[in-house]
């Protein structure tokens, strides 16, 4: 995905956003994560230790060369440090594959988590969310954020804890063995902090160039493959050429400075340490030679069991310390190896976090929709039972009653204004009433608020000012999926799922029959097309429904809205790429289907809308004009105009 | 395959080999850094002069130099090498879909073409790196050090013996056992990730439908089911670290061991060698851990690679004749007993024996319900597609025999699914002809009723269209696409439903302005509306492929049933206009 990298960030990785990680990796797994640490500082404190055992051992042998010892002697004493060396190691060994599993359940556990309180939480998010935020930037959470969370738990964190370990181990041992040789260790590795430190800066700055340019790259590709057909017809190929071949010139370069200072990171630490290595084994080699004092808590121990031990630097020691130079700039070289990937995923926890954060979509109704049963004197009792008849539930705070109010499809707006942003009002006083089974049409240009009356009427937005009415209930008193489960709506811009096509249908009502489902169809004029499918209703869909005409997507989306039965309608352009002939020929399905519902209807055609019971025509957020169809062209107003072809719907 | 991969590095080639060398170079040196520094230890260990300490030192410190500058170069080399393999991936890609055919075109789809230029390129890119990075260095290494080893060590390499078939057994296992569980793993992401962009699209859809806890269930259920595989992929991967920890360890206890005995009974070894040996080990077991890190990702890339080369194999389903011919002499089109099929195993035919003569200058409208195949009929005509049997004429001349550019230059399409390109308008319009002078491009958008809303704009032509024309509306970008069509200054002009956002008045004035002014021109009009067609000389309506009748409209209301029809619904009672 374009360009959704590191935000321009400079790489800065944010301390608290690892805190809340942990701290979350820590209420996920309070028993797993604590012993795979154990098991990490176990392993990595035991790997540390046969630096100490090589420098015995080499001793040893020095003693034994020395002083002629038979290889009883020596074994005598060789075999009891094998013997503790073996029995660390087993439980290294131990202790390395139980935190390794461990590590695979903690790592895909936590995924699993991050993803689906993500996912939950995405549920809940208010459509002003998604409008606000690109799909691709929404979706790269999921996929690089998410994945470059993996990289982090399941490598950089546990190796950041390892070689910090070892790290901190070897320093303590070469302190014990050591004071000058562990100085000029420590300045060694200062100066590869430093140089990694500039090399890491330097590739994490052309990283978020590289990302950027990846972004542009994409953006072409993509509008180009898009347009391919009208490339083709222009005989535009050389040109789209051209210009693509001087962006990927771009993003190669950008791409190649990314990498190469990326790529010299390892041999640079590797071979500083190895330098530090040759300088260590001179000047230690020098020191020997010259008979250095070595003050150390080895020598204080030495010369406490043996008042003869004179404290000098000996050979031992400095092979030794050689190993442990190498374990050192080793792990130190891991350490920044994994600099990039830590930054990369606190970004995508960030990313991640600010979708957990956001706020939710407010419900704060408490008016319920039940089935109910009515009494031939009108009264209606609640019931579990379908009984096809429903009722909106609504309690009274303030005497403790219930009321029942059978649900009727009666729809009322009442000097209603709304804004997308507060400062710029999209609806201006608007006012609306839809008696049960009436079908009101609304009509008007493209961004003249048509669509926004629906949405404001399921509570897609809250409105800013004014009231509306559900059989005479503020919508604002009603749980908000009650409300939208009591409306059926068809989008113009139709979404179906992966999925067999009787699927899809089922999704207006999860329970409902096959045959429910077919009766449905039929009543949108959808069965016809979808028999003849290969597969009929068990014909699978994929990419939203891809291997479907527009117009056969919108008939699937119309009979998935009427499985659901809902006592109102919303369609927004749900016939818009259906053609008149084949519209002509299911409109008797469709009149049979908004029989007896309130229906609102928005259309560009105006066929599709003539024999509604009220047109409202709509100009800049208001409403300019309503009536019946022959009421508006007796009128010869804006709608006569439209009617008549004189002006244009944009 | 692999060698069309290959035969894209082109000009890097020099960097790719010169990336090999510098590897080869740093691997031999950090292999006989261990035996210098073993003749260092010894020399401190012996009590040698300094002299021999340091110049032993230097050459170390030689050596180390040598390898930094030839890690740091091949840092560069093999980034040059990567990063240039992709590009040409991407070249070549790019160039490949500008040769496809609408047939070849359709195949894909634009968003699998464009994760095809990207995320795959991008695997490759970085496999591709790997390997000559790795790749070389790593059984080189292996190689060096086990030699390395029996050099110096002699009988204290057997160590490698036992731990090397071990390891390889083990890598080897584990690569069999990983991979097809991590394909499977990363085949259900891809779907969990679908369904989620499914989800992020149609949201409206849920909500609308009150579906938020059906949906985290669906999701749920997917994601738990990733968890479930994807730890048992990852906990068989897990198993490396162990058994090489395994083989380090038992290395470690062996040569301390045996090491001691040597140097003690029979004095074989010195200590120089044991502790070069204990370097070698973990030089050894470290190459072939890369090795089979290698292995698994060049595998795993392997699927990318495998889609890339689909797209660069795909053949061109239209290409230039022997001997095309250069001019299109005029607008006259003749279809003789044309069938269509969009493939070659579709049951139905799109088109069905069509026989047409089109004289050049007329204007042509066709009319017909969604199916019967208008815009495949007229999609032939620029040869868009081939025609499956039959024969068609642009200029009395079979269209196969043209040049295509020439063909194309000379038949303007305005396409039913329109596109401009993020640009100015004066950008856009320049598409129909690069060299079009300011007053040719405000004519073509008078013409097009287009030139009034562009004076409008703040800017006029230099106006910025979005990606996608989302900032103008759909009847201004259909009209920007007439004058781009125009500019052409076409033999033949098709309008696919180009009009359809148009209004009645509008669309009647652009009719008018190409009879009057390009008159020579031949017109084809797709449209829903009778009233876009209904002035034309002659009036094509279609039927499921076949046509169903031709006449002008006074004789189609005549004889035509499915025309009257259209005609009545427009017009009459039950209709009205868009």
């Amino acid at each position: 995905m374009p360009g959704r990298m590191p935000k321009g960030k400079g790489g800065s990785a944010n301390p608290k956003v690892l805190g809340r990680l942990i701290k979350m990796l820590m209420e996920f797994f309070p028993f797993m994560v604590p012993l795979t640490v154990v098991c990490i500082l176990f392993s990595s404190i035991v790997s540390a230790i046969p630096d100490m055992y090589i420098q015995q051992v080499i001793k040893l042998i020095t003693d034994a060369l020395e002083g002629g010892w038979s290889w009883e002697d020596t074994s005598a004493q060789l075999i009891p440090k094998m013997v503790t060396l073996v029995v660390l190691y087993l439980l290294a060994l131990a202790a390395v594959t139980l935190y390794t599993q461990l590590m695979a359940f903690i790592t895909q556990g936590f995924l699993d988590k991050m993803r689906q309180s993500m996912f939950r939480k995405m549920q809940n998010l208010p459509l002003r969310y998604f409008d606000t935020h690109k799909h691709g930037d929404i979706m790269s959470t999921y996929t690089n954020d998410t994945d470059a969370l993996r990289q982090l738990i399941s490598q950089a964190l546990p190796t950041l804890l390892r070689a910090g370990t070892v790290v901190i181990v070897v320093f303590g041992i070469m302190i014990y063995y050591s004071l000058w040789l562990t100085l000029f260790t420590v300045v060694g590795v200062v100066a590869i902090m430093f140089a990694s430190g500039k090399m890491g800066g330097g590739s994490a700055k052309y990283f978020i160039r590289q990302q950027q340019s990846v972004g542009k790259a994409e953006g072409y590709i993509q509008e180009m493959m898009n347009g391919q057909k009208v490339i083709k017809v222009f005989n535009h190929e050389k040109k789209a050429q051209a210009e693509f071949d001087k962006i990927n010139e771009e993003l190669c370069s950008d791409a190649y400075r990314a990498n190469a200072y990326a790529n010299t990171l390892g041999p640079v630490v590797m071979n500083i340490g190895n330098i530090l290595y040759v300088l260590l084994a001179v000047i230690g080699g020098a020191l020997v030679l010259i008979g250095m004092k070595n003050p150390s808590i080895y020598s204080l121990v030495m010369a406490a069991k043996d008042p003869a031990f004179k404290g000098l630097l000996d050979v031992s020691i400095v092979v030794a310390f050689l190993n442990m130079t190498k374990q050192f700039t080793g792990n130190v070289n891991q350490v920044a190896q994994q600099i990039n990937a830590v930054v990369m995923a606190l970004a995508g926890a960030e990313r991640i976090f600010a979708i957990m954060d956001a706020e939710p979509e407010p419900d704060n109704g408490y008016v319920k929709l039940v089935n109910a049963e009515i009494a031939a004197d009108g009264t209606i009792t609640e019931t579990e039972r379908h009984t096809g008849h429903w009722a909106w539930k609504h309690p009274h705070q303030a005497d403790g009653t219930v009321t029942y109010t059978k649900l009727e499809g009666d729809v009322m707006l009442d000097h209603v204004d709304f804004g997308y942003v507060p400062e710029k009002t999209v609806l201006h006083d608007v006012c609306v009433y839809a008696k049960p089974g009436q079908k009101i049409a609304f009509v008007g240009s493209t961004g003249a608020g048509k669509t926004t009356i629906t949405n404001l009427i399921n509570r897609f937005y809250d409105i800013a000012d004014g009231k509306i009415r559900y059989d005479g209930i503020n919508i604002n008193k009603i749980v908000k999926s009650d409300l939208r489960r009591s409306l059926g709506i068809v989008l113009q811009e139709t979404n179906l799922f992966t999925g067999t096509v009787m699927d899809n249908i089922r999704y207006g009502k999860l329970d409902a029959t096959d045959e429910e489902c077919i009766a449905a169809a039929k009543l949108a004029g959808a069965d016809d097309f979808i028999t003849r499918l290969p597969g009929g209703y068990d014909t699978e869909l994929t990419g939203n429904g891809a291997n479907l005409s527009q117009g056969q997507r919108q008939l699937i989306a119309i009979a998935r809205a009427a499985v659901a039965d809902p006592p109102v309608m919303i369609m927004d352009e749900a016939t818009s790429s259906i053609d008149t002939r084949t519209e002509a020929i299911v409109a008797a399905g469709m009149d049979k289907l908004m029989e007896g519902r309130t229906v609102f209807v928005i259309a560009h055609r105006l066929s599709t809308v003539r024999n509604s019971d009220v047109i409202m025509v709509l100009d800049h957020g208001s409403i300019i004009e309503r009536g019946s169809h022959d009421q508006l062209i007796a009128k010869k107003g804006q709608y006569y105009k439209l009617y008549t072809g004189a002006f244009e719907l944009e | 395959m692999l060698k069309r991969l290959l035969a894209c590095i082109r000009e890097y080639k020099a960097a790719t080999i010169l990336t090999l060398v510098f590897i080869l170079g740093e691997a031999v040196i950090e292999t006989l850094i261990p035996t210098k520094t073993a003749d260092l230890i010894t020399f401190v260990n012996d009590g040698s002069p300094m002299e021999m300490v340091i110049r032993t030192g230097l050459i170390l410190t030689a050596m180390a130099i040598v390898s930094l500058a030839c890690g740091t170069l091949a840092a560069f080399t093999c980034s040059k090498a990567a990063t240039g393999l992709s590009k040409n991936l991407r070249h070549d890609l790019f160039a490949q879909v500008q040769k496809y055919s609408f047939q070849n075109i359709d195949k894909f789809s634009s968003s699998s073409l464009v994760t095809r230029m990207t995320t795959d390129v991008n695997n490759v890119q970085f496999a591709f790196m790997m390997i000559i990075r790795m790749g070389l260095r790593s059984p080189l290494m292996f190689i060096l050090s086990v030699i390395a080893a029996y050099r110096m060590g002699g009988s204290l390499a057997t160590a490698f013996v036992v731990v090397i078939p071990l390891l390889v057994v083990g890598l080897a296992l584990i690569g069999k056992f990983a991979l097809p569980a991590f394909r499977s793993v990363f085949k259900k992401y891809d779907r969990l990730n679908e369904s989620v962009e499914e989800n992020v699209r149609g949201m409206r859809v849920v909500k609308g439908f009150s579906r938020e806890e059906h949906e985290k269930e669906k999701f749920g259920r997917a994601s738990e089911d990733i968890r479930k595989d994807f730890t048992k992929a990852e906990r068989i991967v897990a198993l490396n670290q162990p058994l090489m920890t395994l083989c380090m360890y038992f290395d470690m206890v062996f040569i301390l061991t045996v090491g001691t005995h040597m140097a003690v009974v029979d004095r074989s070894v010195d200590i120089g060698q044991i502790s070069a040996m204990i370097t070698y080990g973990v030089q050894i077991l470290m190459s072939l851990m890369f090795l089979s890190m290698i292995y698994v990702m060049v595998t795993m890339s392997a699927e990318s690679l495998k889609r890339i080369d689909e797209v660069l194999t795909e053949q061109p389903t239209l290409v230039n004749p022997g001997q095309p011919v250069m001019e299109v002499t005029d607008g006259s089109i003749d279809f003789e007993n044309v069938s269509f099929k969009y493939s070659a195993q579709a049951k139905r035919s799109a088109l069905e024996n069509i026989s047409l003569h089109i004289p050049t200058g007329t204007t042509v409208g066709i009319l017909g319900g969604t199916g019967s195949s208008k815009s495949t009929l007229v999609q032939l005509i620029p040869r868009l597609y081939d025609v499956t049997e039959g024969t068609l004429k642009v200029g009395g001349t079979d269209v196969r025999q043209y040049d295509l550019e020439t063909l194309r230059d000379s038949v303007a399409m305005v396409l039913q699914k329109n596109e401009l390109f993020s640009g100015t308008i004066a950008e856009n319009l320049r598409w129909g002809n690069e060299n079009a002078s300011d007053e040719e491009i405000t004519h073509a958008c008078r013409l097009a009723q287009a030139e009034e809303f562009i004076e409008r704009f703040p800017d006029k032509y230099e106006t910025y269209i979005e990606q996608g024309g989302t900032n103008v509306s759909g009847g201004q970008k259909q009209r920007l696409c007439i004058a781009r069509a125009l500019l052409k200054k076409p033999k033949i002009l098709i309008l696919d439903d180009s009009t359809s956002a148009v209004d009645t008045k509008t669309d009647q004035l652009i009719r008018q302005g190409f009879r009057e002014f390009i008159p020579e021109t031949t017109k084809i009009i797709i449209a829903q509306r009778v009233a876009s067609v209904q002035d034309a000389d002659m009036i094509i309506v279609m039927d499921n492929g076949t046509i169903a009748d031709v006449g002008t409209h006074e004789e189609l209301l005549s004889r035509s049933p499915i025309y009257r029809e259209v005609f009545e619904q427009q017009t009459s009672g039950n209709g009205g206009e868009d």
